[in-house]
């Protein structure tokens, strides 16, 4: 089952070399990780997604609060919560489906930030299911190459 | 008033109350090394190797409990340790390394000397720091001592580079550090407590398991009380052996792979596991899915991550054992049970007949056993001495047949399994307690792996018994390759090993022989009474195995014996011995 990980660090050198040689030398795998400065300097927010049963998340879980230099971790499958990605798509279609391309841009709420005579890079920003359904519709029209950044995550407040 | 980075760490190790620094030096340490020269409260022990001043330092911090403290150079000086920082990593104990660094500028520039011994000891230290400013210094070490001495124990390194050592500051020590996410929680939850303590008054046949939790905890009358209180009888695992009196009737020796026939069968058919300061290894458990089918388990540890990582645990409590199982008596003082006698009796008879069936055991012969050697030294030491040992059968004999007392009276490799610890630790213990009786108990093979350190005990008087078991071959692995790849001895026979009487006399030590049986308890006794280093030099039976064992897939029930009337195959003429 998947999972997304949501740590908060301290901002010293070698804490990401930390966390993710505690994923390697343990074989947890890491499907991504994001990592970013909060709002205060010294602490910065990683955000891994991984993959594994109850036990295998429970240990890694374990294993993160173990570590010195985390702060807190969250796993916030076990919330409700906002996730986004974003990905730069550079597709080279063929003359007569650039127009395609142009609606399909239009219809995900993406935008062109760069184009060529044969290619347009294109932005979009959602969670998975988006896009995984943008990539789909855009790989017949011939994708040349994918950028992702790795999902981040927060969670939602009640509406209580 | 300013002080130098080397007058800044000098002082702080005189805060933290170290007496003792194992280390070797080298161009990026000169600075330190010339502070330590003419000052009296630290003393530097120059050893031969930096992997035995690890060795010493962790030696000397299992038996005494407090930190062990290296000092090494940079590059190979650094590299150098990594394995005696991986043995303290693995078995949780203190231990402040510092280790010299090219300077700041020079960094990640591939200098002379330079190794990334940050990055290279990351998945080995509890913690590990770069001293960047001298201005950090102070607090860095402060801060390197908590970290190593709290909680779970492990070792945290200290990279300091050379020009740090030789920039002023302004020294502070602080009072007290604190490290926002780093709170080891230490009181175990009640209401956990207490269900533990109703389980285990509803058990018929519980068993304690207690490992090397209950010696760093400091917790071996709580869990006396705990097994005398509640006539639960106790085995312990090799990290566990002194927590527990081994001479106490309710004591089942160590379990796993090597363990008792009777400890682990008691264990496989107990229904109530009460774990204590152990994390559950694979040589304690053998094949999971089969390990105790039938029992409940409380798990009591200071490290949530043991908790459930290999076994299902009933009642979980994180905390201090110490603590824990103080708290755990409470509770079940108060509500005594006065037949606990009565209700133990079945079970103790049953774990007596197991002990019967299948006693520690071996067959005498013309041949020194080096099982028999253990047992002597047991004899002559009354079980009082402090014994390190090197890594394989000698281990497991030492395990099997020293029947520890008290705590931290027991040093050896568990987790890393290094071969070559025992002779340094024993040297560290001796530093820590120069009057009292500190044995190596060593196979030929280990002890050519730190042999160099003879030096270093020769040169401060210290009196180490090192009594080899000499069986011309790396025991353990030719075991395996006996009963499991059909006896084809790949790379186990030590051939061209030197006469080990002429090599400790060469470094000024005494060297002592045993070639037959009767010979062994002379050596033994004349060794102790030399107030010198002494070699023993034991001439013992190629072909010897340590039993039981608990072959690899299997479950801890499904052990080895001791085949009676086994006829051992004919041994090799493989030295000219005297």
């Amino acid at each position: 089952m998947r999972h997304i990980i949501s740590i908060l660090v301290e901002n010293k050198f070698g804490v990401l070399s930390r966390v993710s040689g505690l994923f390697s030398g343990r074989g947890y795998n890491i499907e991504s990780v994001s990592v970013g400065a909060t709002l205060d300097p010294m602490v910065a927010q990683m955000t891994i997604v991984t993959k594994g049963d109850d036990q295998i998340i429970e240990q890694i879980t374990k294993q993160l609060n173990k570590l010195i230099d985390v702060i807190k971790v969250t796993d916030l499958t076990e919330f409700e919560h906002v996730e986004r990605e974003m990905v730069l798509i550079k597709v080279s279609p063929k003359a007569e489906f650039r127009a395609e391309a142009l609606r399909v841009v239009d219809i995900f709420r993406a935008v062109i930030v760069d184009s060529s005579p044969k290619t347009y890079t294109i932005q979009v920003t959602g969670d998975e299911k988006k896009i995984q359904a943008i990539i789909d519709l855009l790989k017949p029209l011939g994708i040349k190459e994918i950028v992702r950044t790795g999902k981040v995550a927060i969670s939602r407040e009640g509406k209580v | 008033m300013k002080l130098t980075g080397a007058e800044i760490f000098l002082e702080c190790l005189k805060k933290e109350g170290v007496k003792h620094l194992f280390g070797y030096p080298g161009g990026v340490v000169l600075n330190i090394f010339d502070a330590l020269y003419d000052q009296k409260d630290v003393e530097l022990i120059l050893t031969r190797h930096e992997q035995g001043a690890a060795h010493m330092a962790d030696g000397y911090a299992r038996a005494t409990g407090k930190p062990g403290v290296v000092l090494v150079t940079s590059g190979p000086g650094a590299t150098n340790i990594v394995t005696g920082v991986a043995t303290a990593y693995m078995d949780s104990i203190p231990m402040v390394i510092f280790t010299g660094q090219v300077p700041t500028m020079l960094i990640g520039n591939d200098a002379f000397q330079e190794a990334d011994i940050v990055g290279i000891t990351r998945p080995c230290t509890k913690y590990n720091f770069l001293v960047k400013d001298v201005n950090d210094l102070a607090r860095t070490i402060k801060e390197a001592f908590y970290i190593a001495t709290t909680g779970r124990p492990g070792p945290v390194l200290i990279d300091i580079p050379k020009d740090v050592t030789v920039a002023k500051a302004e020294f502070k020590y602080p009072d007290k550090v604190e490290i926002r996410s780093y709170h080891p929680s230490v009181k175990g939850n009640m209401w956990q407590t207490k269900q533990a303590a109703e389980v285990i008054a509803k058990s018929k046949r519980p068993v304690i398991i207690a490992g090397g939790g209950v010696i760093t905890s400091g917790a071996a009358e709580e869990l006396k009380e705990l097994a005398e209180m509640t006539k639960i009888p106790v085995t312990l695992t090799m990290m566990g052996l002194g927590a527990f009196p081994g001479d106490h009737k309710l004591c089942l020796g160590m379990l796993g792979m090597h363990g008792t026939y009777y400890a682990n069968m008691a264990v496989h058919n107990a229904d109530l596991l009460i774990a204590i300061g152990m994390r559950f290894d694979d040589r304690v458990t053998g094949k999971v899915e089969g390990f105790a089918p039938g029992a409940k388990i409380i798990h009591v540890d200071i490290d949530p991550t043991s908790i459930r990582k290999n076994v299902r645990v009933d009642v979980p409590i994180v905390g201090d054992v110490k603590q824990v199982v103080r708290d755990l008596n409470k509770v079940i003082r108060e509500g005594a049970k006065e037949s606990w006698g009565a209700v133990r009796k079945s079970w103790l008879a049953q774990v007596e007949d197991w002990r019967a069936e299948n006693p520690m055991d071996y067959e005498q012969d013309d041949v020194i056993k080096p099982q028999f050697v253990v047992e002597k030294i047991y004899e002559i030491t009354k079980g009082d001495a402090i014994i390190a040992t090197e890594v394989g059968q000698n281990q497991m004999w030492a395990a099997q047949f020293y029947k520890f007392k008290k705590p931290r009276t027991w040093l050896s490799s568990g987790g890393l399994g290094t071969m070559g610890y025992g002779f340094p630790a024993a040297i560290g213990a001796q530093f820590a307690y120069p009057n009292k009786l500190v044995f190596d108990i060593a196979g030929d093979g280990s002890i050519q792996m730190n042999i160099q350190e003879l030096a270093t005990a020769m040169l401060h008087n210290l009196p180490v018994k090192v009594a080899i078991l000499n069986n011309c071959y790396l025991g353990m692995v030719r075991q395996w390759q006996e009963l499991f790849f059909n006896k084809r001895y790949s790379s186990t026979c030590l051939i061209g090993t030197p006469d080990f009487v002429k090599v400790a006399e060469a470094y000024g030590a005494v060297g002592l022989r045993a070639s037959k049986p009767s010979d062994v308890e002379g050596v033994i006794r004349e060794a102790i009474k030399v107030k010198k280093t002494v070699f023993m030099d034991f001439v013992c039976d190629q072909m010897e195995k340590v039993y039981p064992m608990v072959p690899a897939g299997a479950a801890i029930n499904e052990m080895l014996l001791r085949p009676k009337g086994e006829i051992l195959p004919a041994r090799k003429k493989l030295r000219a011995v005297k």
